[in-house]
């Protein structure tokens, strides 16, 4: 009976974790995926992981994306992960990383869970590419 | 989903309303997005919540860009953690017309509450029309509500009519203004200032909130006059009821012998955000419009308004979506367009004609009732003038 549209909107919240204060990266993907017609939660600079977890799980996002500049990726990301599989949140949530990853914390990454790994110079129709591509499947 | 009933609730959404009730933050979540999303089954959920809402103080907090809403939200959200009270954040922020998409920025301001999943906050963004963003704000907030928050706040930037019908979805409203906004204060004169139980000079530490605060007690006062001074006019200092604070318990006394309930008077405050002075008086006021509005018994009558309205918004959406299906099979809108520019024929009798089947369905129903006769009777008037 109901013929209300549907207005499904991809959600991606940009997240800065730990102590890097360099976000004029996150900043320029924020845009990009704004104007790709994704709504995006920007949770602002230095947030521990427990606080990315909260906002991703809050707001229910497609998307995670964090941000490290500070090599601390090895530390900070599974504790995201492990807080997303305690709330239920892992399984469908599409989780990327930006920053300066070196090659074999890459491969350890993706063994935890993220999808990908984007390095400086990534073009941004890349990034919002392989997001339209993997985006989790939700009933 | 079976379809035939826009409320059935399938295996898996009865399943996740159960874990909501139960207390799973991400179940609340996901049906928050399901309700934005209006996915395929969103309203057999909120239909099923609707029996486990009406327990939580709905208040709406507006104002300009920059005024400081999102830090007093996140002050206020502490305060009320601090005395043991849970709370949910709706934060609504516009997209773009263009792409739909948005930076949802609210959360940023968050800084209080952090790790602490007793405060729920949202973000949410304008995308559908029609009274779309009020309909997916209040069906969240009675998410929230059926998950068992004692305080919801709505936060949404004031521009225009569709944050004003947000905003008017909660219990109280406070409209926050800029110190040295006159300019800011005389554009609020027309829409927004009917609409503040509260008004919070935000920032009050800077030059010139004096003054606003003087201008907007100055207007408070000046917009009950019309319907209170009247009668009393001639003994301008007997009338009883001009309500000052202690007054007002005895007034509330008065008011129900003749079943009128006494008029809350706006409340002025000063605040500043960033330190938090201010917020527990906010917070006191707050709880003072509540008391209030239970006790005159003004909150049945809001929520019957807000129930009525919401009633209205879905049968015109759903009236409308019928409206647009039928668009569709006579070819789309720009099929249409074009013949009118062609002078083949005119935008009204098209409507007229479109809107047609709709109505006979209406007529029939109402003779088999009868009592719907006059009503019916009139759409037959417009369709027999328009062809």
């Amino acid at each position: 009976m109901s013929a209300e549209q549907e207005t499904r909107a991809v959600r991606c919240l940009v997240a800065k974790v730990g102590l890097d204060g360099h976000d004029r990266g996150a900043h320029v993907i924020a845009r990009a995926f704004r104007d790709a017609g994704f709504e995006v939660v920007y949770s602002g600079l230095h947030r521990a992981p427990e606080e990315i977890v909260q906002a991703a799980v809050q707001e229910d996002v497609d998307v995670l994306g964090i941000s490290i500049l500070s090599g601390a990726h090895n530390t900070l990301v599974p504790k995201v992960i492990e807080g997303l599989k305690e709330y239920g949140a892992f399984e469908d949530t599409l989780i990327l990383v930006g920053g300066i990853i070196p090659d074999d914390d890459e491969a350890d990454l993706k063994e935890l869970g993220v999808a990908e790994v984007f390095g400086p110079g990534t073009p941004m129709e890349e990034t919002i590419e392989f997001i339209r591509d993997n985006l989790p499947e939700r009933e | 989903m079976d379809g035939t009933d826009a409320t059935a609730l399938g295996d898996g959404d009865a399943a996740l309303v159960e874990d909501l009730l139960a207390g799973s933050h991400r179940a609340l979540a996901r049906v928050i997005t399901r309700i934005e999303d209006r996915a395929a089954g969103y309203r057999g959920i909120v239909a099923a919540l609707h029996e486990h809402t009406g327990g939580a103080d709905v208040i709406g907090i507006t104002g300009a860009p920059g005024a400081g809403k999102s830090t007093l939200v996140d002050k206020l959200a502490a305060a009320y953690r601090d005395r043991g009270d849970t709370v949910g954040v709706v934060a609504v922020d516009p997209s773009s017309p263009y792409t739909g998409g948005a930076v949802l920025g609210d959360r940023i301001r968050m800084a209080s509450n952090v790790g602490d999943m007793d405060v729920f906050f949202r973000s949410m963004s304008a995308r559908g029309q029609l009274g779309g963003l009020s309909m997916a704000t209040a069906d969240a907030v009675k998410a929230l509500d059926a998950f068992g928050k004692d305080v919801i706040i709505i936060e949404t930037v004031g521009a225009g009519q569709n944050e004003v019908d947000v905003v008017r979805t909660a219990d109280t409203v406070a409209v926050l203004v800029q110190p040295g906004s006159g300019d800011d204060v005389q554009t609020l004169k027309a829409g927004i200032l009917e609409i503040g139980d509260v008004f919070v000079v935000n920032k009050a530490d800077m030059d010139g909130a004096e003054r606003t605060l003087a201008e907007l007690e100055e207007m408070v006062h000046r917009r009950e006059s019309p319907t209170e001074g009247l009668d009393g006019g001639h003994h301008g200092f007997e009338v009883p009821d001009h309500p000052d604070d202690g007054d007002r318990e005895g007034n509330r006394d008065g008011g129900d012998d003749t079943g009128e309930a006494p008029a809350w008077t706006p409340e002025v405050l000063g605040t500043v955000a960033n330190t938090g002075e201010g917020v527990s008086e906010l917070i006191e006021t707050f709880d003072a419009h509540a008391t209030h509005l239970r006790e005159s018994g003004a909150i049945e009558s809001t929520k019957r308004r807000r129930y009525a309205e919401e009633i209205r918004t879905l049968v015109r959406s759903d009236v409308g979506a019928l409206a647009s299906a039928e668009i569709e099979r006579r070819g789309g809108i720009d099929a249409l367009a074009d013949s009118v520019r062609r002078r083949e024929t005119d935008p009204y009798s098209l409507a007229a004609a479109i809107v047609e089947p709709i109505a006979e369905c209406v007529e029939s129903g109402g003779e088999s009732v009868e009592s719907d006769g006059e009503g019916a009777g009139g759409g037959k008037q417009v369709d027999r003038d328009a062809t």
